[in-house]
């Protein structure tokens, strides 16, 4: 019987979750480190930046979002160089299995990834941080569509980003500031609408701005939209947006992604 | 199964260059050609860098060549297209050096590989005939290194190639492992596996294969059985025997007739009687020094 792509991606998808359980680094900074930042972050800045909305509020909306990141972005944009190093690539590509069954793979670790973090992070923000669940359906429903747009916007481009780093060890050094400069100015340790007005216009280029506005119009109160710098949640700018990094990450991952120093 | 006509693996006039400051062009492999038949083990023998894995690699399909014609089962490797996946359910692939899936356990990732292909062996038997069976269930970071080599031979192996190339499978090994690992490469001959072998041990070649390719500097000096290498099988013998208190030497082409005068003058037992032709590694190294 000849094994279907998505039989081998499944069964891929299995494999890479048990290994990314089994990997102390992939489990503390992927998980445990954005927890950890909740905390202190949470515990140091307890201001009201508005009336009904605290700063922690504020941070876990944007913690959140910044979940969708480090689960698909970060996580892959380090760990593929890392397989290319070690020959895991090299091995893939000598056996009968279809790329397309090694990126299913890739997605469900990242959706398992995702859902446990954005779980730990929501459950943290309720209990100690004061966060409000959604208040209604169509917001819950906004959510939802937000962690899965936002979710493969960040592992494309995680795939297309993993042909930058010259090697594994490397790729950590360089992915992590991409990821923390962009939380600086996309609204998560900040205020986006306190940063400078240059650094709001840069950052809008870049999805994790937008995607820390959509968790903002989830989470915090509908009055808190008039406090963004558009005065409102910009919502179909957002989902725009979101979609043209898909687009154009797409194309830049399949013309980008290598399987070893093939020439 | 196979077409008898046809062989294996068909390698003609094959070229393949990198960029190089000083020559312009380093040719890795010059002008390379040879043909495997099916069920037969050839080893690709040669110093560090002579263009060994790139050959093989050529083969797997992992690099483009310059120039020249590679079959592989009747396919070649570069122009696969829609049939990739089912070329590939044909062949089995050892690389010279992986490093990963350390988390997984042993059994763990040949179960997992095993689901690759449409005939796959049976994991535990792989498990066995590797001689991994104690550390089924180590994770995989924990082998040495020779128990990681068995490791990628059983992922090799587990889809039931027609073609197994191995690149430098022994190194890292102990003399036992060594030992365990050639039977195993002719308990897979015995079952029809056509092998490549690329090493750099003389003694692997001469233990495993049916026919050597000698190359040096991405040229092939020549290809022979072992035992006819470097017309290895004519070069003339050396009778060495003690007598007056030193040892004598001659060479000879008639051993067994020196032999026998020998044992005619001495009535008996000839002292510290040695006949010796010169072994796989003097031939070797003469070969590839002339290159």
């Amino acid at each position: 019987m000849k094994p279907s792509i998505i039989k081998v991606g499944l069964l891929r998808g299995r494999l890479e979750v048990l290994q990314f359980l089994r990997q102390r680094e992939s489990v503390v900074f992927t998980l445990a480190f954005p927890v950890i930042l909740l905390f202190i972050f949470g515990s140091v800045f307890k201001n009201t930046i508005a009336p009904g909305v605290s700063f922690s509020q504020y941070f876990v909306a944007g913690m959140i979002a910044s979940g969708l990141v480090n689960t698909g972005f970060q996580q892959l944009a380090i760990f593929i160089p890392m397989e290319r190093d070690m020959g895991t690539l090299k091995r893939l590509r000598g056996i009968p299995m279809s790329p397309i069954s090694y990126f299913i793979g890739k997605a469900i670790v990242v959706l398992f990834a995702m859902i446990v973090q954005v779980a730990l992070l929501i459950v943290i923000g309720r209990f100690f941080f004061g966060l409000h669940f959604p208040i209604n359906t169509s917001l819950w429903l906004r959510f939802l569509l937000l962690l899965i747009v936002g979710s493969i916007a960040s592992t494309i481009l995680g795939i297309a980003f993993s042909s930058i780093p010259k090697s594994g060890r490397g790729a950590s050094a360089l992915v992590s500031p991409v990821v923390i400069v962009l939380q600086f100015i996309s609204g998560v340790f900040f205020v986006f609408s306190d940063l400078p007005k240059w650094m709001q216009q840069f950052a809008a280029l870049f999805p994790l701005k937008w995607l820390t506005q959509g968790m903002r119009s989830v989470f915090l109160p509908q009055s808190f939209a008039a406090k963004e710098p558009a005065h409102s949640w910009e919502l179909g700018k957002m989902w725009l947006i979101l979609l043209l990094w898909i687009i154009g990450g797409t194309i830049w991952a399949v013309r980008s992604f290598r399987w070893g120093d093939e020439k | 199964m196979s077409p008898s006509n046809s062989p294996a693996i068909s390698v003609r006039e094959l070229r393949k260059g990198y960029p190089d400051k000083v020559l312009g062009t380093k040719w890795a492999v010059d002008g390379v050609t040879f043909e495997i038949a099916y069920g037969e083990i050839f080893a690709i023998l040669g110093p560090n860098g002579a263009g060994k894995t790139t050959t093989v690699e050529i083969l797997e399909g992992y690099r483009r060549r310059d120039s020249g014609e590679v079959k592989v089962l009747d396919m070649d490797p570069q122009a696969l297209s829609s049939d990739e996946l089912h070329w590939r359910n044909r062949i089995g692939i050892v690389l010279q050096s992986a490093s990963d899936a350390g988390d997984l356990s042993v059994r763990e990732t040949i179960s997992h590989f095993a689901h690759y292909y449409t005939n796959p062996k049976s994991p535990e038997e792989v498990i066995d005939s590797v001689g991994l069976r104690e550390k089924a269930d180590a994770k995989i970071r924990t082998l040495s290194g020779g128990q990681r080599r068995r490791l990628d031979v059983a992922l090799g192996i587990i889809g039931s190639p027609e073609i197994l190339f191995l690149d430098e499978p022994t190194t890292g090994f102990d003399p036992e492992a060594r030992r365990d690992f050639w039977e195993l490469i002719r308990s897979l001959k015995a079952l029809g596996t056509t092998i490549v072998l690329t090493t750099h041990y003389l003694d692997e070649a001469e233990a495993l294969a049916d026919r050597v390719a000698v190359i040096a500097d991405g040229k092939i000096i020549e290809i022979a059985t072992p035992s006819t290498l470097g017309k290895r099988n004519e070069a003339k013998a050396r009778v060495a025997w003690l007598e007056d208190g030193s040892t004598q030497i001659i060479e000879t082409e008639h051993p067994t007739q020196e032999v026998a005068k020998l044992a005619e003058r001495f009535n008996g037992e000839v002292p510290e009687l040695s006949v010796t032709r010169p072994s796989l590694e003097d031939i070797y190294l003469q070969m590839i020094g002339h290159s």
